[in-house]
Formats: C-alpha cells, sequence, structure tokens
C-alpha cells in the first residue's frame, strides 16, 4: 500500500511577519504508522501541522500526501485525506449542536441525508459520545468535548489524523481512554504533544524538532529514553521511564550497601 | 459574579428552554409566529383603552403556567428594563389632564389612563418576548426564522453568537477574575485597565475566529451550513395557532371586561 504516504521534501516555511519556523523538514510517513512530534515551545511543531493539510503552503520545498503535491488547486482533495483534529476543542467544535457538529465534514463532503446520518452515529459511537448527540458543545466536559473533536474527524474518514496536543487539559481518565481510543485508530497518525507517555504509547516512531529543523528521527523507544537528547530539547524522561530509572537506582543502592 | 447572575443571566434563560413540556413541544415557527401576532394586537389598542387589554394577560399567563417557568425569573427581567417605559409615559398625567372618569368619587385624567395602558402594553409584550425564550430553545429560534425565510446570514450569525457567547463570556470572567487577583481596591480598575482589558479580548477573538475558519475549512467548508430540521408541524400546533389568533381577534373587537361587567351586573339585578 503506497498511496497514503506522506511525503515532506525540504519544507520551509516563514510567516508573513519574517519569522522563520520551519527550516528545511523532509521525512517520509508510510501508511499505518503513527508519528509522535516533539519538541520545545516555539520549536515549529503547529507549524508543521498547519503545512500538513494546506492551512499553509511550505514557502519552499514540497509536501505530498499518496504522491499528490499540496498546492492551492489540490488543498481541497487532501483535506479528505487528512483529518484534522485541533488543540482547542472549542475552536473545532463551532455547531449549535453535538449531531451537527459531526455532521459538518460529511455533509460538505456531498453525502446524502441517511449517509450523513450513518456516518454520524459510526463516528458518535466509536468515540463513546452517542448519547451526547443533541447537546450543545457548551454542555459538555471537556473530555467530552475532546473526544466530540476526534468524532467531528472521523466521520470524514480520512486515511491520515494529525492532532494537535490532543491530550492537553484532559484528566488523567479521560487521558487514558484518549489513549486507548487513538490506540484503537489503524489510521496513519501524526500526533504533536508534550505529552512523552502518550507518544510512547500510541506512536511507534517520534520525530523530535528544534528550531524548524529535524533533531531526531526514529523509533520512539529509543528516542524518548535518549536522555542526552531530550534535555538538548527541554523535555524530559516520560514519566513511566523515570520510574524504571528509579526503581534501577534503588536497587544499585541497595547493591552497594551490601558490598 | 454577580454581574453575570443578577441581570444577564442567559444560561438561566438557556436552562428553562431545555424542559419538556407542551409549551416547549409546539414547533418553534408556531411560537414565533403567534408571540408576533399578539404583540401587534397588543400594540394596537387605542391609548385610553385600558379594559380591553386586561384579557390580553392571558396569553403569557399560559406560556408561563403551561411552559413551567418560575414567574420570578421573568418578573426580575422585566423589572429591569421597566424604566424605559416609565419614562416613555410619566409626563402623561401632568400633560392630560382631562377627566375621563370618577372612581369611588377621586377623578381620574386620560393622562394616567394612558400611562397605565402603556405599562400595561409594556409588560405584556415584553414578558410575552422573554417567555418565548425561555420556552423554545435558541436553535429552534434559529430554525424558525430561518423557514421562515429569514436571510441565511443572519440565521448563521445568530447560531455562532449562540455558540460562542458561552466561550466569550467564560473568557471574560476569566480575565476579570485574573484581574481582581492582582488588583487592591481601587488601584487596577481604572478605567484604562478596562479599555485594555478589551482590546485584549477583542484580538483574541480575532484570532479565535480565525482558527474557528481554519477547522471549518479542514472540515470542506465551502461557504455554506447546513441547518438542521428538527420539528414538524403537527396538529396540536395548527390548533395552537387558530384557538390563539382567534381568541386574540375576540378580544380585539369585543370588550371582554365590559361584557362581563354587564353580565354580572344583570344577575345581580
Amino acid at each position: 500500500m503506497s498511496h497514503h504516504i506522506l511525503e515532506l521534501r525540504d519544507v520551509h516555511f516563514s510567516y508573513p511577519d519574517g519569522t522563520v519556523a520551519l527550516k528545511g523538514i523532509s521525512f517520509r510517513i508510510l501508511h499505518g504508522e503513527s508519528v509522535g512530534l516533539a519538541g520545545a515551545n516555539g520549536a515549529g511543531k503547529t507549524t508543521l501541522l498547519m503545512n500538513l493539510n494546506g492551512q499553509f503552503l511550505p514557502t519552499r520545498g514540497t509536501v505530498s500526501i499518496g504522491e499528490i503535491p499540496l498546492n492551492k488547486r489540490t488543498r481541497q482533495e487532501i483535506r479528505k485525506k487528512v483529518g484534522f483534529i485541533f488543540q482547542r476543542p472549542n475552536d473545532q467544535l463551532f455547531m449549535p449542536t453535538v449531531y451537527e457538529d459531526v455532521a459538518f465534514g460529511p455533509a460538505n463532503l456531498g453525502f446524502s441525508q441517511e449517509q450523513v446520518d450513518e456516518r454520524v452515529k459510526n463516528a458518535l459511537e466509536m468515540v463513546g459520545c452517542l448519547h451526547l448527540s443533541h447537546r450543545p458543545p457548551h454542555r459538555l466536559s471537556e473530555g467530552q468535548k475532546s473526544a466530540v473533536a476526534i468524532a467531528t474527524v472521523m466521520a470524514m474518514n480520512p486515511d491520515i489524523l494529525v492532532m494537535d496536543e490532543p491530550a492537553s487539559n484532559l484528566d488523567p481518565k479521560s487521558r487514558r481512554q484518549l489513549i486507548n481510543l487513538l490506540k484503537k485508530f489503524e489510521h496513519t497518525k501524526i500526533i504533536a504533544s508534550h505529552d512523552l507517555d502518550l507518544i510512547l504509547d500510541v506512536c511507534e516512531r517520534c520525530i523530535i524538532i528544534k528550531d524548524g529543523r529535524i533533531a531526531a528521527d526514529g523509533p520512539a523507544e529509543e528516542i524518548l529514553l535518549n536522555k542526552e537528547l531530550l534535555d538538548e530539547n527541554n523535555l524530559e524522561l516520560p514519566l513511566s521511564k523515570q520510574n524504571v530509572f528509579h526503581e534501577n537506582f534503588r536497587a544499585m543502592k541497595a547493591l552497594h550497601r551490601k558490598d | 459574579m454577580t454581574f453575570d447572575a443578577e441581570f444577564f443571566n442567559i444560561g438561566y434563560l438557556d436552562n428553562l428552554s431545555y424542559k419538556d413540556t407542551f409549551v416547549h413541544r409546539l414547533d418553534p415557527r408556531v411560537k414565533l409566529l403567534v408571540s408576533f401576532i399578539f404583540i401587534m394586537f397588543v400594540v394596537s389598542f387605542p391609548k385610553y383603552d385600558l379594559s380591553g387589554l386586561i384579557p390580553f394577560f392571558i396569553y403569557p399567563v399560559f406560556l408561563l403556567t403551561a411552559g413551567d417557568i418560575p414567574l420570578r425569573a421573568i418578573a426580575k427581567k422585566v423589572l429591569f428594563v421597566s424604566p424605559f417605559a416609565l419614562f416613555v409615559g410619566i409626563f402623561n398625567p401632568l400633560l392630560d389632564t382631562d377627566v375621563l372618569l370618577t372612581l369611588f368619587g377621586i377623578p381620574i385624567s386620560g393622562g394616567w389612563i394612558s400611562f397605565l395602558s402603556i405599562i400595561v402594553k409594556f409588560i405584556l409584550t415584553v414578558s410575552t418576548a422573554l417567555l418565548l425564550i425561555a420556552a423554545t430553545s435558541f436553535l429552534g429560534l434559529c430554525e424558525a426564522l430561518e423557514r421562515l425565510k429569514l436571510p441565511r446570514i443572519f440565521v448563521i450569525q445568530l447560531l455562532f453568537l449562540y455558540r460562542y457567547l458561552f466561550v466569550l463570556l467564560e473568557e471574560t470572567f476569566r480575565m476579570l477574575r485574573a484581574k481582581d487577583a492582582r488588583s487592591f481596591g481601587k488601584r487596577g480598575s481604572e478605567i484604562k485597565t478596562f479599555i485594555r482589558l478589551i482590546s485584549i479580548l477583542l484580538v483574541r477573538t480575532v484570532e479565535r475566529a480565525e482558527r474557528i475558519y481554519q477547522a471549518m475549512l479542514s472540515r470542506g467548508f465551502r461557504g455554506e451550513i447546513k441547518v438542521l430540521k428538527r420539528h414538524r408541524l403537527r396538529f396540536q400546533d395548527l390548533v395552537f395557532v387558530v384557538s390563539s389568533i382567534g381568541l386574540f381577534y375576540l378580544f380585539r373587537n369585543y370588550n371582554i371586561v365590559h361584557i362581563l361587567g354587564e353580565v354580572v351586573e344583570r344577575s345581580l339585578r
């Protein structure tokens, strides 16, 4: 399967005010891969994501999705393939009720009323929010909002999921539910997050960005245990791995005492 | 915040509109239409006709009781806007001093009667408008407006207003709270601070609007939003329209209070 390959070749991007955010990013993401995107604040993660579905177009270099180069003309087509989940659910959910919000995408894709209805129900079922369908978004909890935000994108049946900080503002249990949900999806996933445990849990590959360039790209287990690399990028070992270190440390201490 | 809790408790009316009663279940188009016609009838009364207005109280009272809406909530809001009506009519008793009738030996001038009729009209129309909102979900109203052929762009504006009103209110209160936490007494509450707060709010709103627009584009937005049709006209809706408009017509053309009075007088004799 080669049709959902996402490829970036030497992507540069600068904002209209002159801030250079991306300075030559290249990578290839294969079908079904899940990739975590980490980096310090202001490293360019969000800008990079915005370049993946044509919200921004690279000032230099190319983005191509399934062999189609992303440009002004193909932007609409590519948006059907790339589902984008925004950082703040309040921006993502703009329709008056949950149902209508989830129906917004499929309706714009031109499906019939019945097809839209079916897709909405399936998507809400998937995230466990079918019972909320007639509620207005301002009456949902933060966890429910982010689940519904995912449903709005899933209803469009995208091939690639792009997420910006999906777990920010979630309580631990909602976060765990989100992680389990993400693990279930077989889509190609690109998740930008500071939550390195989430990346470790969900993604097999991790890319670290520093000052608009790729600082590291490899298996998540490897990268997220590289203390020096993480340190250079304002990151820390994932909490779950910190415990391992503590335990090793304690074990070593115990050994010392025996000596 | 008291500001929120006291007067502009929008969330409260919104809460009421989620109830499930006969009035709430009526088609919003029907409620909108009947309320509009009701207001037209009330306003059409001549200025000295006070007794003719009294039977019209039946409509707001009906909405209030059948809709299970607490009187206090509505009364408070009516009272809050009442100064407008008071000032419109306050000089009538001074300007118009012709005695129209005497009650228990006290002469009552035309000015007092027209003043009272302004107040009664005010109470009738404003309470009906508030009750309409309390007994109809905002979405229902928007749907009704669209299906009564209000241009779509206005309806969509209203929908976004409803969606983001709460988000923006929350943001405003967060900012005010942050300000209060760091201002002591008068210091920090100068008008200058408020101007800055408002400008920041504006900038944030514009940024939010941009993000929302991006989110819409990401989901295939091409300039058109479909508003869901939730309601269908049912038999009881038609009954409601016909009976209420019929009743209003009756009240307008026959002075029920007068007729009742005559009947009582005749039976006493």
